[in-house]
């Protein structure tokens, strides 16, 4: 049976990004935006990862500010356990909050350099939690050990610790507040493949151990084939495919996520020349009509210039594309 | 060294004095490149990977200085030049890739032009002649509509449009030898294989060298004929591509391709990635004997006092006692 934990519904942001209103009147410009999350759906369950994975500029970051209540949206719903954050009472919403937490990128920018290690772990506990103390203490204790790190780390600064430790640190934190679901954005792409290699293990053993939910954002399709379970794939904001994680590696089905998984470089792709698709993306201000990806389609027909596809289902399989079962 | 080799890397030392004592980003690091030759120098951040770069071309930023050994080039060294002569070995001899494109060119100078100006810099040809070559570089590096980019600035392009550029200028002096430093780091994945399959065909067929510089073993896989892997500033092992990554022998070798999530590893519940505990050392934290020893899953005394030799070990070479114990 299906048990959702998180439920994304036609969820979209725009951006203004018009030049400041004298020099739009002088150089008579009109306002424009940019549609960086275009209608996206979908579900997460239950102590499963679901894996968002685009190139820079797609929206995963858009869409992972939305979800933690960083961003407001545009329009859509976003549902946790049944609440829709997007539309709920304020005490609704604040006991929500605790439940989700986030892990960035760049574990650097992320921590505040003058606090100590202790500190920064210890306040989503004094945030959400009715905790303080001794049990407090051991609260803070438990979670670095539980990261791999000791409790002795407690009084160390940031600066200390290695890139990869400070994730660690991270991850600390995002685990203190007990939270159920967490959103990770590209959370090992600053580290050496040594190093992600622990995270990324760390992270799916923090999952087992404590069942927890995570939505999984990277470029990274290698990273996304070890973390998945479900895997989404975004282009210019809208979600074109998606499908459990083996589906996906095994036979795509969008000529999109045809190309990245062919042009991911492979260890074990030795002398490989492979066909690689043409062009970049395009400029989000104005992309191009219908289907987003059809310049650089190697398929694409000529209703591919007209026709924005809608979602097919086939399964638990999701493709926006003409050439699949569309009439 | 035989005739066909290009480049010949010696011992290269590579020191930094700095007050709280001296560095060796780089120590005595030993390879070739032949003609035609894609060599791929990989390793995490600070393994001495740039730095080795900058040593072969004379780029070293001071204090940083190569205290021993020798960088050779077709026969003639060049790392006891100077400044004057090593300019002319850049760019008519030795072209260069940087992972931000924005560092090889002049913003204030139209693509053409910059083009054009280093081809009659490095090869005896005319104004219009150049001018002739500038637009068949771009054409070469798939510039689409090149002749009426010719008069564009480099804020005009995109970010692998413009890489395409940089790899067009590093080629047009005809180079034998191209130094790429993580040129695709920056892009795209989709852009990052245009990159790539843009500068293996093009050394290809001009037979010209490349030291392909990154820390990713999947454009090492798909690249590179040849691989050495550094750590802390070491050669750790040095074979043929296929031959290290499909079987490494040193323990570091087998821990990075481990690490990184392959087909073999990452499929299934109960896959797992290799962990190699701890990271790279600082340079000023360098371990006694073998750098790796620490963080090595199969570390001997032996290891915690002596720097082990390069030494062969079935298809590869590896700077492991585990190599010199099997040869003594
Ligand atoms: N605050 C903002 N103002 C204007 N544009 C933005 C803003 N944040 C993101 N964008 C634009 O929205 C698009 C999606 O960005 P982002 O979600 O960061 O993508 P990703 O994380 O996939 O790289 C990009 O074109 C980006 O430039
Ligand atoms: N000017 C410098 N002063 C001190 N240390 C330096 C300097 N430049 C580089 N280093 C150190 O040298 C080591 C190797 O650097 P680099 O060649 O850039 O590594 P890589 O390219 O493999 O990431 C690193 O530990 C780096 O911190
Ligand atoms: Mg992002
Ligand atoms: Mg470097």
């Amino acid at each position: 049976m299906n048990d959702s934990l998180i439920s994304v519904q036609s969820l979209s942001r725009v951006f203004d990004v018009s030049k400041p209103w004298l020099n739009r009147v002088l150089s008579g410009q009109k306002r424009q935006t940019l549609k960086a999350v275009d209608s996206v759906d979908f579900t997460i369950e239950r102590g499963t990862t679901y894996a968002l994975v685009g190139e820079s500029g797609s929206g995963k970051s858009t869409i992972a500010k939305m979800l933690v209540g960083l961003l407001k949206p545009t329009s859509g719903r976003v549902h946790i356990d049944g609440v829709d954050l997007t539309n709920a009472s304020a005490a609704d919403i604040a006991s929500t909050r605790k439940r989700i937490q986030m892990i960035f990128q760049d574990p650097y920018a992320s921590l505040n350099p003058r606090w100590r290690v202790r500190d920064i772990v210890g306040e989503p506990i004094d945030a959400f939690l009715n905790v303080s103390g001794a049990e407090r203490t051991r609260k803070i204790d438990e979670l670095l050990e539980k990261v791999g790190l000791s409790s002795k780390d407690g009084a160390k600064f940031p600066h200390e610790f290695s890139g990869g430790q400070r994730q660690r640190i991270g991850i600390a934190r995002a685990l203190a507040s007990d939270p159920e679901f967490i959103v990770c954005d590209e959370p090992t792409s600053a580290l050496d493949v040594s190093v992600q290699a622990q995270v990324l293990n760390l992270m799916r053993d923090l999952q087992r151990d404590l069942g927890l939910t995570y939505l999984f954002i990277t470029h990274d399709l290698a990273v996304v084939r070890y973390m998945a379970d479900h895997v989404g794939v975004l282009y210019l904001g809208r979600l074109i495919e998606s499908a459990p994680r083996q589906e996906l590696f095994d036979s795509p089905a969008h000529p999109y996520t045809q190309m990245l998984i062919n042009a991911a470089p492979r260890v074990d792709g030795f002398g490989r020349m492979h066909e690689a698709a043409d062009g970049e993306i395009p400029d989000p201000i104005s992309p191009p009509s219908g289907c987003h990806f059809h310049p650089r389609c190697p398929q694409r027909l000529d209703a591919c210039r007209i026709e924005v596809p809608v979602v097919q289902h086939t399964g638990r399989r999701a493709v926006s594309c003409l050439l699949h079962g569309q009439s | 060294m035989t005739e066909h080799t290009l480049l010949e890397v010696k011992d290269l030392k590579v020191q930094i004095p700095t007050r709280r004592g001296v560095l060796t980003p780089v120590n005595e690091v030993s390879f070739t490149i032949g003609r035609g030759e894609i060599v791929g120098v990989v390793g995490e951040s600070g393994a001495g990977k740039s730095i080795t770069g900058s040593a072969i071309i004379g780029l070293l930023d001071r204090p940083a200085r190569i205290s021993s050994g020798s960088v050779t080039l077709q026969g003639e060294v060049i790392s006891g030049l100077n400044e004057e002569q090593l300019r002319r070995v850049r760019g008519k001899r030795i072209g260069t890739v940087f992972q931000d494109p924005l560092t090889s060119l002049d913003p204030l100078m139209s693509i053409g032009d910059q083009l054009s100006e280093t081809a009659m810099a490095h090869l005896a040809i005319s104004r219009e002649a150049a001018r002739e070559k500038a637009l068949q570089a771009l054409i070469d590096v798939g510039i689409p509509a090149a002749e009426s980019r010719l008069d564009a600035y480099p804020h005009e392009f995109s970010g692998g449009m413009r890489q395409r550029v940089v790899i067009a200028l590093a080629l047009i002096g005809e180079p034998d030898l191209i130094i790429a430093d993580e040129p695709t780091t920056a892009l795209d994945v989709s852009v990052q294989a245009q990159v790539l399959m843009l500068l293996k065909r093009l050394c290809r067929e001009r037979n010209t060298g490349v030291m392909l510089i990154t820390h990713d073993m999947g454009v090492i896989a798909e690249t590179t004929d040849r691989v050495v892997v550094l750590y802390a500033g070491r050669v750790a092992e040095i074979g043929n591509t296929e031959q290290v990554l499909t079987s490494a022998k040193h323990p570091y070798t087998r821990g990075l391709v481990g690490a990184t999530p392959n087909p073999a590893n990452m499929d299934g519940d109960n896959a797992r990635l290799n962990q190699i505990p701890g990271s790279m050392p600082g340079l000023l934290a360098l371990p006694t004997g073998c750098p790796f020893h620490p963080r090595c899953s199969e570390v001997m005394p032996v290891c915690k006092t002596e720097q082990p030799a390069l030494t062969p070990l079935g298809d590869t070479t590896i700077a492991c006692h585990l190599a010199t114990e099997a040869s003594a």
